[in-house]
């Protein structure tokens, strides 16, 4: 069977100005059609911008999105579930009360769906969520979100305040309904907990200093990204990678390389897998290193 | 997911996603890549069956062959190797020389 390969999401240049302040720029990234795919960048990268003009709460000064193959916003809306990082729940309300809520005001709702996820967890139903712990919280948001039944989740930071326990929990809830949905839904989730990505996710986009850094398939990363340890080369040429970045010690450097093919050979270098992680970690440093970089030669 | 042998049915994706979170498509390449391999076969509608162990050394072979490595650790803890000189020593033998390896990452 081939893999088709349809786009959930797809920017072109995509930006957002606030005032002269770029906090997304130039983003161009692809989301496959029921993926879960991890968004990744430090604090300010400009992954909530992100997410919110993929939502269509924003509107973007520049570039373009096509979600859901729609380019326009507003009649996908009802196809889309969007959980933002503050978990935006009526404090006062029930878990109940939102599922009669979300009823009246959707065009597509299962409320049935929506209680039997939050019962499965032992969450009472007509306890207002105020009383609720945070991981509780967060599945009743989740399960909320699930029962509009969307094509496309977009969830901000879901996991970033639970506890390890929660976390799993809400991963475990999150997986499962992607397996329910058998490739209909596609899950676009930011976070800054690399260590849960390499399980859950199967494809990576890495945002930093407001640009796209890295936009590929997991097994891709992992296949095409090497760790090359040898001899001190301070400025290694070679055509067949790219450099993310590099330590050089008296005697040796050691370097994390983009390969344009797999299957790299090279007698020179020692040559190591590295986990999703330290890539992520890599393509970050190099963009903070590379705004530093542009910021005193601007001053200069 | 524990030991499968011959003719037992493999968890369904959906089985496996609520045994641990993991991404389902994750799930599904590996069956695929194991029915590719002709490790296991998916019947519709009744799920994947084991038809055949890997192929590779029998089993009992692992045995034989910790048994010499004990023994051969046993020999360099007298020499006075800590473990991590061991595993240096592994390493660095494993690496220098051709040992009739076929490492298919190699090619």
């Amino acid at each position: 069977m081939e893999q088709m390969t349809v786009n959930a999401i797809e920017t072109q240049g995509l930006g957002k100005r606030y005032g002269s302040f770029w906090a997304l720029q130039d983003c161009t990234i692809t989301v496959p059609k029921g993926s879960i795919t991890a968004l990744v960048g430090p604090n300010g990268a400009g992954k909530s911008t992100l997410l919110k003009l993929l939502v269509g709460l924003n509107r973007p000064s520049s570039g373009s999105c096509t979600v859901l193959g729609d380019t326009s916003g507003a009649s996908i809306t009802p196809s889309i579930g969007y959980l933002a990082q503050e978990v935006p729940l009526y404090k006062q309300l029930s878990a109940e009360d939102h599922i009669q809520l979300g009823r009246r005001i959707n065009i597509r709702w299962d409320s049935e769906l929506a209680r039997e996820h939050i019962t499965k967890l032992d969450i009472p139903l007509d306890r207002s969520v105020k009383s609720l712990s945070g991981g509780q919280r967060a599945q009743v948001a989740l399960a909320l979100a699930l029962a509009k039944k969307p094509k496309l989740l977009l969830l901000d930071e879901p996991v970033a305040a639970l506890d390890p326990l929660a976390r799993e929990d809400f991963l475990q809830s999150l997986t499962q309904a992607v397996a329910d949905a058998e490739g209909e839904l596609t899950v676009l989730m930011s976070s800054h907990l690399i260590n849960d990505l390499e399980r859950i996710s199967d494809h990576l986009i890495v945002l930093a200093t407001g640009k796209t850094q890295l936009c590929d398939s997991t097994s891709n990363v992992q296949q095409t990204h090497k760790l090359l340890i040898g001899a001190r080369q301070p400025q290694p040429k070679n055509d067949a990678f790219t450099i993310v970045s590099a330590v050089h010690t008296p005697r040796q450097t050691t370097m994390l390389v983009r390969l344009k093919q797999p299957n790299f050979h090279d007698p020179q270098w020692q040559i190591q897998d590295v986990a999703l992680e330290e890539i992520t970690l890599a393509y970050m440093r190099g963009a903070r290193q590379q705004a530093h970089k542009q910021l005193t030669k601007g001053d200069a | 997911m524990g030991i499968l042998q011959e003719g037992d049915r493999l968890p369904t994706v959906k089985e496996a996603v609520g045994m641990v979170a993991i991404n389902p498509n994750t799930v599904f390449k590996a069956y695929r890549e194991l029915e590719a391999e002709g490790l296991v076969q998916g019947r519709t509608g009744i799920g994947t069956f084991v038809l055949k162990r890997p192929s590779g050394p029998a089993p009992g072979t692992h045995d034989v062959l910790a048994k010499k490595l004990a023994t051969w650790i046993k020999e360099a803890r007298a020499a006075g190797l800590s473990t991590e000189q061991l595993e240096a020593l592994i390493q660095i033998t494993l690496r220098g020389g051709d040992y009739g390896a076929n490492d298919s990452k190699r090619n």
